[in-house]
Parts: structure tokens; sequence; C-alpha cells
């Protein structure tokens, strides 16, 4: 066993969304958000697929996750309806994003909404999920 | 006999001040005057974010329920989410019991 290090901490290395298609959610992820393939692996009948942000390409993996699972679709339906998103990605020019996003034809359930310490937004992905976007004040603002 | 309709005109009136006699729910109203068409995640955000309140996302849900039997409060539902929106018209109601009055100076 591995000598423990006196202060262990964990990073974050991968976390997932539940996607309806995965070829869709690909192409939503990379095109029109801007993120970038890391890995495509074949898994039987579906993939084991991530994303990274370019920005930090050895930084933390979205897993773009098969939704076949029967309890996927009321999660995610009860979540929707109430407008909560399932994950948060930081910007930062959450005006400029909005508009780049909206003109891609990307639906937003809320526009960038100033509550206080950050500007957050809120959109649909297209393939099941609502996403926030964060811009966070400086401390100076 | 010709108390019933003032009755039912009671009971509507008695609903909306009953809603409007709470802070959280006068809020409410406040944030949707600003931005109509709000889902629950966006005014429990605001709330929390710009008026200190730490509620319950479920106790939201019953404010919002209180307006909404009311009928202060409609929601609509657009591609997957229900959008709340903040309808005047029982306040007219109550202004339309007790106009205003302009005064003239004397």
């Amino acid at each position: 066993m591995a000598q423990q290090k006196d202060d262990p901490t964990m990073k974050i290395a991968l976390t997932s969304l539940f996607v309806d298609d995965q070829r869709a959610a690909l192409a939503f992820y990379t095109d029109v958000l801007g993120f970038t393939k890391r890995h495509d692996i074949p898994l039987g009948d579906d993939f084991w697929l991530t994303v990274v942000s370019p920005e930090a390409p050895e930084g933390p993996e979205l897993l773009l996750e098969p939704s076949a699972h029967p309890a996927v679709k009321p999660y995610r339906e009860a979540l929707a309806e109430d407008g909560i998103p399932l994950a948060q990605f930081a910007v930062d020019n959450i005006e400029a994003e909005h508009a780049r996003l909206v003109s891609r034809g990307v639906v937003f359930t809320q526009p960038p909404t100033d509550v206080g310490v950050a500007v957050v937004a809120v959109f649909d992905d297209t393939c099941g999920n609502l996403i926030q976007l964060i811009e966070m004040k400086s401390a100076g603002d | 006999m010709i108390c019933k309709p003032s009755l039912a005109y009671s009971v509507f009136v008695v609903d909306v001040f009953r809603a409007l006699d709470d802070e959280t729910r006068r809020l409410v109203l406040d944030e949707l005057s600003v931005r109509d068409g709000q889902t629950l995640f966006e005014i429990c955000s605001v709330l929390t974010m710009r008026h200190g309140l730490s509620l319950t996302r479920q106790a939201i849900s019953q404010h919002l329920g209180v307006l909404e039997s009311a009928g202060l409060v409609v929601t609509e539902r657009r591609g997957r989410a229900k959008f709340h929106f903040f309808n005047r018209d029982p306040l007219s109601e109550i202004t339309g019991r007790w106009p205003s009055r302009k005064t003239t100076p004397p």
C-alpha cells in the first residue's frame, strides 16, 4: 500500500451528464459550446464519450453518458420543469456568450441575471439538460 | 340572495389579501415585476442572492402555490420548463372597490 500523504486531497477528475443522443450531444458540446473531445471509446452500443475545456485539456472531463436507464427520464423531466440546471460552466463574459449562443439557436430559460457576487444564466443543452453559465465578478466590483 | 355575488367576491378578495400578507410572497411579486416569466429555480436564486432569504425550494414552491390559487401568479409551460407570471388582474378588483381619488388642493 502506498504511503499516505499527510494532506491527502481529491480532485474532481470526471463528472457526467445524461444525454439523449451521444452523437448529437458531442456535436452540441464541441461545435456550439466549444469543448474539445477527449475520449470516444466504443462500449457495446454506446460510447465512453468525454469532453474537456480547451483551456484545461488535462482538467476535469465531462462524460456525456447515455440516458437509457429508466430512472433518467423522470429525474430529468422533474428538474427541467422547475428550471434546475445539472451543471455549471464558468465563462469570462456571460453577456457575450449569451449573445453568441442565442445566435446559434440556443434557448435560455433564464437570461443573464445579476445575483450579486456573479451573473448567471440557464440554457437548454438540447440533449435533455439545463446548464447554468456563471461569470464571477472580480473582487473589485 | 342579494348577498351571493358579493360573497363570492369577498372570498376571492380574501384570498388575494391572504396571499399578499407575507413578505416573501410580496418579494416574489416584486421580482416578477422586474422580470416576468421565471422558473422556480430562478425565483429561488434571486430570493436567496438578492434578498438574503434562506428558504428551501419546497417552501418557495408552496408560496408560489398560494399566489397561484389567489390568481396573482399564473404558470405556463414552454418547452420542458414551467414559467411563473405575475397576473395583476386580482389587484384591479381591489382598486375597483376603493378607487383612488384625485385630491384637489384646497
